[in-house]
Protein backbone atom coordinates (compact mmCIF):
# COMPACT_ATOMS: atom_id res chain seq x y z
CA UNK A 1 0.00 0.00 0.00
CA UNK A 2 1.20 3.50 -0.76
CA UNK A 3 1.70 5.96 2.03
CA UNK A 4 -0.88 8.73 2.07
CA UNK A 5 0.32 12.04 0.81
CA UNK A 6 0.24 14.79 3.42
CA UNK A 7 -1.26 18.19 2.71
CA UNK A 8 1.40 19.89 4.83
CA UNK A 9 4.50 17.81 5.40
CA UNK A 10 7.34 18.97 7.61
CA UNK A 11 10.41 19.48 5.44
CA UNK A 12 13.95 19.11 6.72
CA UNK A 13 16.61 20.55 4.40
CA UNK A 14 20.17 21.87 4.61
CA UNK A 15 21.17 25.46 5.22
CA UNK A 16 23.03 26.53 2.09
CA UNK A 17 24.28 29.93 3.13
CA UNK A 18 24.05 32.29 6.12
CA UNK A 19 24.41 36.01 5.48
CA UNK A 20 24.82 38.50 8.31
CA UNK A 21 22.61 41.48 7.43
CA UNK A 22 23.27 43.64 10.47
CA UNK A 23 23.81 43.50 14.23
CA UNK A 24 20.85 41.19 14.75
CA UNK A 25 19.43 39.99 11.44
CA UNK A 26 20.64 36.97 9.51
CA UNK A 27 19.46 35.77 6.12
CA UNK A 28 19.34 32.04 5.62
CA UNK A 29 19.33 30.42 2.21
CA UNK A 30 18.00 26.87 2.20
CA UNK A 31 18.89 24.11 -0.22
CA UNK A 32 15.29 23.68 -1.32
CA UNK A 33 12.89 24.98 -3.91
CA UNK A 34 9.21 25.26 -3.04
CA UNK A 35 6.43 26.75 -5.07
CA UNK A 36 6.03 29.85 -2.91
CA UNK A 37 4.74 33.30 -3.81
CA UNK A 38 5.67 36.72 -2.35
CA UNK A 39 3.81 37.39 0.90
CA UNK A 40 3.52 33.74 1.91
CA UNK A 41 5.19 32.38 5.01
CA UNK A 42 6.77 29.27 6.48
CA UNK A 43 6.33 27.83 9.97
CA UNK A 44 9.96 27.25 10.93
CA UNK A 45 10.51 24.57 13.56
CA UNK A 46 13.43 24.33 15.95
CA UNK A 47 13.13 20.88 17.55
CA UNK A 48 12.73 21.06 21.30
CA UNK A 49 12.43 24.86 21.25
CA UNK A 50 9.43 25.99 19.23
CA UNK A 51 8.00 27.12 15.93
CA UNK A 52 7.57 30.60 14.44
CA UNK A 53 6.01 32.01 11.26
CA UNK A 54 8.67 33.49 8.96
CA UNK A 55 8.13 35.55 5.85
CA UNK A 56 9.59 34.08 2.67
CA UNK A 57 12.22 36.32 1.05
CA UNK A 58 12.82 34.23 -2.05
CA UNK A 59 11.67 30.89 -3.42
CA UNK A 60 14.75 29.84 -5.40
CA UNK A 61 16.71 29.36 -3.25
CA UNK A 62 14.20 29.32 -0.45
CA UNK A 63 15.22 32.21 1.79
CA UNK A 64 14.19 33.66 5.13
CA UNK A 65 15.54 36.56 7.16
CA UNK A 66 15.51 36.26 10.91
CA UNK A 67 15.98 38.87 13.64
CA UNK A 68 17.52 37.50 16.80
CA UNK A 69 14.82 38.60 19.22
CA UNK A 70 13.65 35.47 21.08
CA UNK A 71 14.37 31.90 22.02
CA UNK A 72 13.30 30.38 18.68
CA UNK A 73 14.77 33.09 16.45
CA UNK A 74 18.10 33.03 18.32
CA UNK A 75 18.42 29.32 17.52
CA UNK A 76 17.61 29.95 13.86
CA UNK A 77 20.15 32.78 13.79
CA UNK A 78 22.72 30.36 15.21
CA UNK A 79 22.41 27.96 12.25
CA UNK A 80 25.52 27.38 10.14
CA UNK A 81 26.02 26.23 6.57
CA UNK A 82 25.18 22.52 6.28
CA UNK A 83 22.94 22.45 9.37
CA UNK A 84 19.43 21.02 9.19
CA UNK A 85 16.47 23.41 9.08
CA UNK A 86 12.85 22.24 9.36
CA UNK A 87 9.64 23.96 8.32
CA UNK A 88 6.17 23.51 6.91
CA UNK A 89 4.52 25.69 4.31
CA UNK A 90 4.23 27.80 2.26
CA UNK A 91 1.07 29.18 3.85
CA UNK A 92 -1.20 32.18 3.39
CA UNK A 93 -2.50 34.41 0.62
CA UNK A 94 0.27 36.05 -1.42
CA UNK A 95 0.68 39.50 -2.96
CA UNK A 96 -0.93 39.01 -6.37
CA UNK A 97 -0.85 41.77 -8.96
CA UNK A 98 -3.38 42.05 -11.80
CA UNK A 99 -1.89 41.49 -15.27
CA UNK A 100 -2.49 45.13 -16.23
CA UNK A 101 -0.08 46.53 -13.62
CA UNK A 102 3.00 48.23 -15.09
CA UNK A 103 4.41 50.07 -12.08
CA UNK A 104 4.31 48.78 -8.53
CA UNK A 105 5.54 50.49 -5.39
CA UNK A 106 6.89 48.14 -2.72
CA UNK A 107 6.93 49.76 0.71
CA UNK A 108 8.81 47.88 3.40
CA UNK A 109 9.25 48.98 6.99
CA UNK A 110 11.79 47.17 9.17
CA UNK A 111 11.73 43.42 8.48
CA UNK A 112 8.80 44.02 6.13
CA UNK A 113 11.44 44.59 3.46
CA UNK A 114 11.95 40.82 3.12
CA UNK A 115 8.71 39.92 1.28
CA UNK A 116 8.98 43.23 -0.61
CA UNK A 117 12.21 42.01 -2.20
CA UNK A 118 10.52 38.75 -3.24
CA UNK A 119 7.63 40.75 -4.66
CA UNK A 120 9.87 43.19 -6.57
CA UNK A 121 11.89 40.29 -7.97
CA UNK A 122 8.74 38.51 -9.12
CA UNK A 123 7.42 41.78 -10.58
CA UNK A 124 10.63 42.25 -12.55
CA UNK A 125 10.39 38.71 -13.91
CA UNK A 126 6.91 39.64 -15.14
CA UNK A 127 8.15 42.88 -16.77
CA UNK A 128 6.53 45.07 -14.14
CA UNK A 129 8.60 48.07 -13.00
CA UNK A 130 9.15 47.87 -9.26
CA UNK A 131 10.02 50.85 -7.06
CA UNK A 132 10.88 50.39 -3.40
CA UNK A 133 10.73 52.50 -0.28
CA UNK A 134 12.71 51.05 2.59
CA UNK A 135 12.11 52.40 6.06
CA UNK A 136 14.13 51.67 9.20
CA UNK A 137 14.86 53.12 12.63
CA UNK A 138 18.49 53.96 11.88
CA UNK A 139 21.03 53.31 9.13
CA UNK A 140 22.22 50.12 10.80
CA UNK A 141 18.69 48.65 10.81
CA UNK A 142 18.33 48.75 7.02
CA UNK A 143 18.36 45.28 5.49
CA UNK A 144 18.06 43.85 1.97
CA UNK A 145 18.81 47.22 0.37
CA UNK A 146 21.44 45.81 -2.00
CA UNK A 147 19.16 42.98 -3.08
CA UNK A 148 16.39 45.49 -3.82
CA UNK A 149 18.74 47.52 -6.05
CA UNK A 150 19.13 44.42 -8.24
CA UNK A 151 15.41 44.15 -9.01
CA UNK A 152 14.00 47.67 -8.62
CA UNK A 153 13.99 50.64 -10.93
CA UNK A 154 14.66 52.90 -7.94
CA UNK A 155 15.10 52.38 -4.20
CA UNK A 156 14.31 55.12 -1.68
CA UNK A 157 15.48 54.97 1.91
CA UNK A 158 14.06 56.64 5.00
CA UNK A 159 15.23 56.43 8.62
CA UNK A 160 13.54 57.69 11.77
CA UNK A 161 16.71 59.52 12.86
CA UNK A 162 17.86 60.63 9.41
CA UNK A 163 21.09 58.59 9.63
CA UNK A 164 20.41 57.35 6.06
CA UNK A 165 18.13 58.66 3.35
CA UNK A 166 15.29 60.99 4.16
CA UNK A 167 14.48 61.56 7.82
CA UNK A 168 11.06 60.32 8.83
CA UNK A 169 8.79 57.38 8.15
CA UNK A 170 8.39 55.70 4.75
CA UNK A 171 5.67 58.27 4.09
CA UNK A 172 8.41 60.88 3.61
CA UNK A 173 9.12 59.18 0.26
CA UNK A 174 5.94 57.19 -0.40
CA UNK A 175 3.66 60.22 -0.28
CA UNK A 176 4.92 61.56 -3.60
CA UNK A 177 5.39 58.19 -5.26
CA UNK A 178 2.01 56.59 -4.62
CA UNK A 179 0.16 58.81 -7.09
CA UNK A 180 2.52 57.76 -9.88
CA UNK A 181 1.93 54.02 -9.42
CA UNK A 182 -0.70 51.51 -10.63
CA UNK A 183 -0.36 49.42 -7.49
CA UNK A 184 1.13 49.65 -4.01
CA UNK A 185 2.21 46.74 -1.80
CA UNK A 186 3.21 47.25 1.77
CA UNK A 187 4.63 45.25 4.66
CA UNK A 188 5.78 46.65 7.98
CA UNK A 189 4.49 48.16 11.21
CA UNK A 190 0.70 48.35 11.22
CA UNK A 191 0.50 52.11 11.75
CA UNK A 192 2.69 52.56 8.70
CA UNK A 193 0.53 50.22 6.59
CA UNK A 194 -2.59 52.02 7.78
CA UNK A 195 -1.13 55.36 6.66
CA UNK A 196 -0.14 53.90 3.28
CA UNK A 197 -3.56 52.26 2.78
CA UNK A 198 -5.32 55.53 3.62
CA UNK A 199 -3.20 57.52 1.21
CA UNK A 200 -3.79 54.92 -1.51
CA UNK A 201 -7.53 55.20 -0.92
CA UNK A 202 -7.27 58.98 -1.24
CA UNK A 203 -5.23 58.74 -4.47
CA UNK A 204 -7.39 55.87 -5.78
CA UNK A 205 -4.43 53.54 -6.18
CA UNK A 206 -5.18 49.91 -5.26
CA UNK A 207 -3.02 48.55 -2.50
CA UNK A 208 -2.20 45.35 -0.62
CA UNK A 209 -0.89 45.10 2.94
CA UNK A 210 0.47 42.18 4.97
CA UNK A 211 -0.97 41.88 8.48
CA UNK A 212 0.84 40.06 11.26
CA UNK A 213 -0.85 38.47 14.25
CA UNK A 214 0.21 35.98 16.92
CA UNK A 215 -0.01 32.63 15.18
CA UNK A 216 -0.18 29.05 16.44
CA UNK A 217 -1.30 26.48 13.85
CA UNK A 218 -0.79 28.40 10.59
CA UNK A 219 -3.49 26.42 8.79
CA UNK A 220 -6.84 27.85 9.88
CA UNK A 221 -7.73 25.57 12.78
CA UNK A 222 -6.90 27.28 16.06
CA UNK A 223 -8.18 30.83 15.49
CA UNK A 224 -5.27 32.50 17.32
CA UNK A 225 -4.39 34.89 14.46
CA UNK A 226 -7.90 36.37 14.36
CA UNK A 227 -8.41 39.99 13.30
CA UNK A 228 -12.11 40.87 13.42
CA UNK A 229 -13.05 37.28 12.58
CA UNK A 230 -10.58 37.00 9.67
CA UNK A 231 -7.62 34.68 10.02
CA UNK A 232 -4.19 36.02 9.12
CA UNK A 233 -2.95 32.52 8.26
CA UNK A 234 -5.67 31.68 5.72
CA UNK A 235 -7.53 34.86 4.76
CA UNK A 236 -4.25 36.76 4.94
CA UNK A 237 -1.58 37.64 5.70
CA UNK A 238 -2.06 39.76 2.57
CA UNK A 239 -5.27 41.79 2.54
CA UNK A 240 -6.39 44.54 0.19
CA UNK A 241 -5.95 47.98 1.71
CA UNK A 242 -9.72 48.46 1.65
CA UNK A 243 -10.35 45.17 3.46
CA UNK A 244 -7.70 46.04 6.03
CA UNK A 245 -9.15 49.51 6.64
CA UNK A 246 -12.59 47.92 7.15
CA UNK A 247 -11.21 45.83 10.04
CA UNK A 248 -11.67 47.82 13.26
CA UNK A 249 -8.64 46.18 14.89
CA UNK A 250 -6.28 47.07 12.02
CA UNK A 251 -3.74 49.59 13.27
CA UNK A 252 -5.50 49.71 16.63
CA UNK A 253 -5.02 46.51 18.58
CA UNK A 254 -3.73 43.00 18.42
CA UNK A 255 -4.06 39.85 20.54
CA UNK A 256 -1.47 37.98 22.54
CA UNK A 257 -1.04 34.20 22.87
CA UNK A 258 -3.93 34.02 25.34
CA UNK A 259 -6.29 35.82 22.97
CA UNK A 260 -6.46 38.95 25.12
CA UNK A 261 -6.38 42.30 23.35
CA UNK A 262 -3.14 44.23 23.57
CA UNK A 263 -2.21 47.87 22.81
CA UNK B 1 -35.16 20.06 6.97
CA UNK B 2 -32.06 19.72 9.16
CA UNK B 3 -33.37 22.33 11.63
CA UNK B 4 -33.58 21.12 15.18
CA UNK B 5 -33.91 22.22 18.79
CA UNK B 6 -31.07 22.87 21.18
CA UNK B 7 -32.20 23.36 24.77
CA UNK B 8 -35.29 25.30 23.83
CA UNK B 9 -33.65 27.24 21.02
CA UNK B 10 -34.46 26.51 17.37
CA UNK B 11 -31.24 26.12 15.40
CA UNK B 12 -30.87 25.81 11.64
CA UNK B 13 -28.99 22.50 11.75
CA UNK B 14 -27.42 20.09 14.25
CA UNK B 15 -23.84 21.07 13.35
CA UNK B 16 -21.93 22.43 16.34
CA UNK B 17 -18.49 24.01 16.14
CA UNK B 18 -16.37 21.93 18.54
CA UNK B 19 -14.50 23.82 21.24
CA UNK B 20 -10.90 24.75 20.59
CA UNK B 21 -11.44 25.27 16.87
CA UNK B 22 -11.58 28.87 15.58
CA UNK B 23 -13.37 30.14 18.70
CA UNK B 24 -10.78 32.58 20.04
CA UNK B 25 -12.94 35.66 19.42
CA UNK B 26 -16.60 36.54 19.20
CA UNK B 27 -16.07 37.77 15.63
CA UNK B 28 -14.53 34.40 14.79
CA UNK B 29 -17.58 32.58 16.16
CA UNK B 30 -19.93 34.90 14.29
CA UNK B 31 -18.12 34.15 11.08
CA UNK B 32 -18.38 30.42 11.79
CA UNK B 33 -22.14 30.90 12.18
CA UNK B 34 -22.19 32.58 8.79
CA UNK B 35 -20.25 29.58 7.50
CA UNK B 36 -23.19 27.39 8.41
CA UNK B 37 -23.06 26.19 12.03
CA UNK B 38 -26.24 25.71 14.05
CA UNK B 39 -24.34 26.28 17.27
CA UNK B 40 -20.80 27.31 18.21
CA UNK B 41 -18.56 26.54 21.17
CA UNK B 42 -15.97 28.95 22.58
CA UNK B 43 -12.37 28.12 23.33
CA UNK B 44 -12.32 26.41 26.69
CA UNK B 45 -12.04 29.06 29.38
CA UNK B 46 -9.86 28.45 32.43
CA UNK B 47 -9.73 30.49 35.67
CA UNK B 48 -6.57 32.33 34.56
CA UNK B 49 -5.38 33.30 31.05
CA UNK B 50 -3.23 30.63 29.37
CA UNK B 51 -0.76 30.96 26.52
CA UNK B 52 -0.96 27.28 25.62
CA UNK B 53 1.87 25.00 24.61
CA UNK B 54 4.95 26.00 22.63
CA UNK B 55 4.70 25.14 18.92
CA UNK B 56 4.42 23.21 16.73
CA UNK B 57 0.84 22.95 17.95
CA UNK B 58 -0.34 20.78 15.12
CA UNK B 59 1.21 18.21 12.87
CA UNK B 60 -0.39 16.28 10.09
CA UNK B 61 -0.13 12.48 10.02
CA UNK B 62 -1.08 9.91 7.41
CA UNK B 63 -4.25 9.38 9.40
CA UNK B 64 -5.65 12.59 10.81
CA UNK B 65 -3.91 15.45 12.57
CA UNK B 66 -2.31 15.62 15.98
CA UNK B 67 -2.71 18.78 18.01
CA UNK B 68 -1.51 20.02 21.34
CA UNK B 69 -2.77 23.55 21.83
CA UNK B 70 -2.68 23.47 25.64
CA UNK B 71 -5.84 25.51 26.25
CA UNK B 72 -4.74 28.95 25.05
CA UNK B 73 -7.50 31.26 26.26
CA UNK B 74 -7.98 34.73 27.75
CA UNK B 75 -9.25 33.34 31.07
CA UNK B 76 -12.85 33.22 32.27
CA UNK B 77 -13.18 36.95 33.09
CA UNK B 78 -11.89 38.37 29.81
CA UNK B 79 -13.40 35.42 27.93
CA UNK B 80 -16.94 36.08 29.09
CA UNK B 81 -16.52 39.75 28.17
CA UNK B 82 -15.24 38.75 24.73
CA UNK B 83 -18.11 36.36 23.94
CA UNK B 84 -20.89 38.08 25.89
CA UNK B 85 -23.86 39.90 24.41
CA UNK B 86 -24.58 37.01 22.05
CA UNK B 87 -27.79 37.74 20.12
CA UNK B 88 -27.61 35.49 17.08
CA UNK B 89 -30.09 32.77 16.14
CA UNK B 90 -27.25 30.22 16.39
CA UNK B 91 -26.69 28.89 19.90
CA UNK B 92 -23.60 29.83 21.89
CA UNK B 93 -21.99 27.23 24.15
CA UNK B 94 -19.46 28.42 26.73
CA UNK B 95 -16.75 25.81 27.23
CA UNK B 96 -15.04 25.68 30.62
CA UNK B 97 -11.99 23.73 31.78
CA UNK B 98 -10.96 23.45 35.41
CA UNK B 99 -8.40 21.40 37.31
CA UNK B 100 -10.89 20.01 39.83
CA UNK B 101 -14.52 20.32 40.90
CA UNK B 102 -13.73 23.45 42.90
CA UNK B 103 -12.33 25.23 39.84
CA UNK B 104 -15.22 24.01 37.70
CA UNK B 105 -17.70 25.27 40.29
CA UNK B 106 -16.02 28.68 40.32
CA UNK B 107 -16.06 28.86 36.52
CA UNK B 108 -19.74 27.86 36.38
CA UNK B 109 -20.59 30.51 38.96
CA UNK B 110 -18.91 33.19 36.83
CA UNK B 111 -20.73 32.03 33.69
CA UNK B 112 -24.01 32.16 35.59
CA UNK B 113 -23.34 35.61 37.00
CA UNK B 114 -22.38 37.20 33.67
CA UNK B 115 -25.10 39.62 32.62
CA UNK B 116 -26.35 39.58 29.01
CA UNK B 117 -24.14 36.62 28.13
CA UNK B 118 -26.70 35.17 25.72
CA UNK B 119 -25.31 31.62 25.97
CA UNK B 120 -27.62 28.62 25.60
CA UNK B 121 -25.49 26.08 27.43
CA UNK B 122 -22.24 25.54 29.25
CA UNK B 123 -19.91 22.68 28.35
CA UNK B 124 -17.40 21.23 30.79
CA UNK B 125 -14.41 19.55 29.16
CA UNK B 126 -13.15 16.55 31.11
CA UNK B 127 -11.35 15.02 28.20
CA UNK B 128 -8.39 17.04 26.89
CA UNK B 129 -5.64 14.45 26.31
CA UNK B 130 -2.63 16.79 26.29
CA UNK B 131 -2.74 19.46 28.99
CA UNK B 132 -1.09 18.77 32.36
CA UNK B 133 -3.49 19.34 35.24
CA UNK B 134 -6.58 18.96 33.06
CA UNK B 135 -8.69 16.32 31.36
CA UNK B 136 -7.52 12.77 30.91
CA UNK B 137 -3.99 13.60 32.08
CA UNK B 138 -5.37 13.86 35.62
CA UNK B 139 -8.10 11.27 35.33
CA UNK B 140 -11.05 13.65 35.04
CA UNK B 141 -12.85 11.08 32.89
CA UNK B 142 -13.32 8.42 35.56
CA UNK B 143 -16.95 7.88 36.61
CA UNK B 144 -16.26 9.15 40.18
CA UNK B 145 -14.58 12.31 38.93
CA UNK B 146 -17.25 12.94 36.27
CA UNK B 147 -19.99 12.57 38.90
CA UNK B 148 -18.27 14.93 41.34
CA UNK B 149 -17.50 17.61 38.77
CA UNK B 150 -20.97 17.44 37.18
CA UNK B 151 -22.69 17.85 40.53
CA UNK B 152 -20.40 20.74 41.51
CA UNK B 153 -21.14 22.61 38.28
CA UNK B 154 -24.90 21.98 38.46
CA UNK B 155 -24.99 23.60 41.89
CA UNK B 156 -23.55 26.76 40.41
CA UNK B 157 -25.33 27.35 37.13
CA UNK B 158 -28.85 27.39 35.83
CA UNK B 159 -27.68 26.90 32.24
CA UNK B 160 -28.03 23.46 30.66
CA UNK B 161 -24.81 21.53 31.23
CA UNK B 162 -23.00 19.44 28.63
CA UNK B 163 -20.26 17.09 29.83
CA UNK B 164 -17.57 16.48 27.23
CA UNK B 165 -16.07 13.00 27.56
CA UNK B 166 -13.10 11.30 25.98
CA UNK B 167 -13.16 8.38 23.53
CA UNK B 168 -9.75 7.35 24.93
CA UNK B 169 -10.76 6.52 28.49
CA UNK B 170 -12.06 3.00 29.13
CA UNK B 171 -15.39 3.02 30.93
CA UNK B 172 -17.00 5.81 28.93
CA UNK B 173 -20.44 4.27 29.50
CA UNK B 174 -20.06 4.47 33.28
CA UNK B 175 -18.70 7.99 32.93
CA UNK B 176 -21.74 9.02 30.88
CA UNK B 177 -24.05 7.44 33.45
CA UNK B 178 -22.22 9.31 36.22
CA UNK B 179 -22.74 12.56 34.31
CA UNK B 180 -26.43 11.80 33.94
CA UNK B 181 -26.80 10.98 37.63
CA UNK B 182 -24.89 14.15 38.52
CA UNK B 183 -27.49 16.16 36.66
CA UNK B 184 -25.88 16.75 33.25
CA UNK B 185 -28.29 17.79 30.51
CA UNK B 186 -26.30 16.30 27.64
CA UNK B 187 -23.16 14.33 26.87
CA UNK B 188 -20.68 15.48 24.28
CA UNK B 189 -19.08 12.20 23.32
CA UNK B 190 -15.90 13.11 21.69
CA UNK B 191 -12.60 14.77 21.95
CA UNK B 192 -9.35 14.13 20.16
CA UNK B 193 -8.04 10.60 20.69
CA UNK B 194 -4.87 9.55 22.40
CA UNK B 195 -2.54 11.26 23.09
CA UNK B 196 -0.46 10.20 20.13
CA UNK B 197 2.96 11.22 18.88
CA UNK B 198 4.70 11.90 15.61
CA UNK B 199 8.47 11.73 15.50
CA UNK B 200 10.37 13.46 12.72
CA UNK B 201 12.84 10.82 11.61
CA UNK B 202 15.28 13.39 10.20
CA UNK B 203 15.42 15.41 13.41
CA UNK B 204 14.87 12.40 15.65
CA UNK B 205 12.46 14.39 17.82
CA UNK B 206 8.71 14.49 18.44
CA UNK B 207 7.31 17.24 16.22
CA UNK B 208 4.74 18.72 18.60
CA UNK B 209 6.05 21.27 21.09
CA UNK B 210 4.35 19.25 23.83
CA UNK B 211 5.71 16.05 22.24
CA UNK B 212 2.29 14.39 22.31
CA UNK B 213 -1.15 15.49 21.21
CA UNK B 214 -4.70 14.43 20.47
CA UNK B 215 -5.55 12.74 17.19
CA UNK B 216 -8.51 14.13 15.27
CA UNK B 217 -9.99 13.87 11.81
CA UNK B 218 -11.64 11.07 9.79
CA UNK B 219 -9.61 8.19 11.32
CA UNK B 220 -11.19 8.65 14.77
CA UNK B 221 -14.78 8.54 13.50
CA UNK B 222 -15.32 4.78 13.99
CA UNK B 223 -14.28 5.08 17.63
CA UNK B 224 -16.47 8.12 18.24
CA UNK B 225 -19.42 6.41 16.53
CA UNK B 226 -18.99 3.28 18.67
CA UNK B 227 -18.78 5.37 21.88
CA UNK B 228 -21.94 7.28 20.95
CA UNK B 229 -23.69 4.00 20.09
CA UNK B 230 -22.85 2.50 23.48
CA UNK B 231 -23.74 5.62 25.45
CA UNK B 232 -27.08 5.97 23.63
CA UNK B 233 -28.03 2.50 24.90
CA UNK B 234 -27.19 3.44 28.48
CA UNK B 235 -28.27 7.02 29.15
CA UNK B 236 -31.44 9.01 28.49
CA UNK B 237 -29.95 12.50 28.12
CA UNK B 238 -29.18 13.63 24.55
CA UNK B 239 -25.75 13.23 22.98
CA UNK B 240 -23.53 15.45 20.86
CA UNK B 241 -21.42 13.15 18.68
CA UNK B 242 -17.98 14.59 18.00
CA UNK B 243 -15.03 13.01 16.22
CA UNK B 244 -14.05 12.69 12.59
CA UNK B 245 -17.15 14.22 11.02
CA UNK B 246 -16.03 15.44 7.62
CA UNK B 247 -19.12 15.17 5.40
CA UNK B 248 -22.90 14.94 5.51
CA UNK B 249 -22.92 11.15 5.50
CA UNK B 250 -20.56 11.11 8.49
CA UNK B 251 -23.02 13.28 10.40
CA UNK B 252 -25.91 10.97 9.42
CA UNK B 253 -23.91 7.96 10.61
CA UNK B 254 -23.11 9.65 13.93
CA UNK B 255 -26.78 10.51 14.42
CA UNK B 256 -27.88 6.96 13.60
CA UNK B 257 -25.49 5.84 16.36
CA UNK B 258 -27.51 8.02 18.72
CA UNK B 259 -26.34 11.62 18.48
CA UNK B 260 -28.90 14.40 18.46
CA UNK B 261 -26.29 16.93 17.33
CA UNK B 262 -22.82 16.56 15.83
CA UNK B 263 -19.60 18.38 16.71
CA UNK B 264 -17.34 19.42 13.84
CA UNK B 265 -13.78 20.71 14.14
CA UNK B 266 -10.90 19.24 12.19
CA UNK B 267 -13.01 19.20 9.02
CA UNK B 268 -12.09 22.90 8.59
CA UNK B 269 -8.54 21.71 7.88
CA UNK B 270 -9.60 19.26 5.19
CA UNK B 271 -12.51 21.15 3.61
CA UNK B 272 -12.20 24.81 4.60
CA UNK B 273 -13.89 27.28 6.90
CA UNK B 274 -17.27 26.90 5.18
CA UNK B 275 -17.39 23.14 5.83
CA UNK B 276 -20.24 23.50 8.36
CA UNK B 277 -22.79 24.70 5.84
CA UNK B 278 -21.53 22.17 3.31
CA UNK B 279 -22.07 19.30 5.75
CA UNK B 280 -25.57 20.62 6.54
CA UNK B 281 -26.46 20.81 2.84
CA UNK B 282 -25.06 17.34 2.25
CA UNK B 283 -27.21 16.02 5.11
CA UNK B 284 -30.26 17.68 3.64
CA UNK B 285 -29.60 16.22 0.19
CA UNK B 286 -29.08 12.76 1.65
CA UNK B 287 -32.28 12.98 3.68
CA UNK B 288 -34.25 14.06 0.64
CA UNK B 289 -32.85 11.26 -1.51
CA UNK B 290 -33.58 8.68 1.14
CA UNK B 291 -37.02 9.85 2.15
CA UNK B 292 -36.30 11.32 5.58
CA UNK B 293 -38.04 14.53 6.55
CA UNK B 294 -36.93 14.98 10.18
CA UNK B 295 -33.70 14.47 12.05
CA UNK B 296 -35.72 12.67 14.71
CA UNK B 297 -36.12 9.75 12.31
CA UNK B 298 -32.34 9.48 12.12
CA UNK B 299 -31.14 9.85 15.71
CA UNK B 300 -30.66 6.37 17.14
CA UNK B 301 -31.93 4.65 13.96
CA UNK B 302 -29.17 2.07 14.24
CA UNK B 303 -30.70 0.81 17.47
CA UNK B 304 -34.15 0.01 16.14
Amino acid sequence: MNRYELLNPVYTKKVKKVIKENYRVKTIEIDHYIDALPGQFLMVWVPGVGERPMSIGNSAPLTISVANVGKVSSKICGLKEGDDISYRGPFGKPFLLPKTVRKVLCVGGGYGVVPMYFLAKTAKENRIEAYAVVGAKTAKDIIWEKQLFMVCKEVFVTTDDGSRGKKGTVMAEAEELIGKMDYVCCCGPEKMMEAVAKLCREKKVPCLVSIERYMKCGVGICGSCDINGKLCCLDGPVFSGEDALSLSEFGKCSRDATGRKTR
Amino acid sequence: MPETAFFGKRIKNPIILASGILGMTKAGLERTCENGCGAVTTKSLTPEPRKGHEGPNIVETESGILNAMGYPNPGIDDGLKEFGGWKREEALIISIAGKDEKEFAGLAKKVDAEKNLGATAVEAVLSCPHTPGYGTMVGQGTPESVGRITAAIKENTKLPLIIKLSPSVPGEIKAAQAAEEGGADAINMGNSLGPGMRIDIHRKKPVLGFAMGGLSGPPIKPIAVRCVYDIYENVKIPIIGTGGINAGVDAIEMMMAGAQWVGVGTAVYYRGADVFGRIAREMEAWMELNGYSKLKEITGAAHE
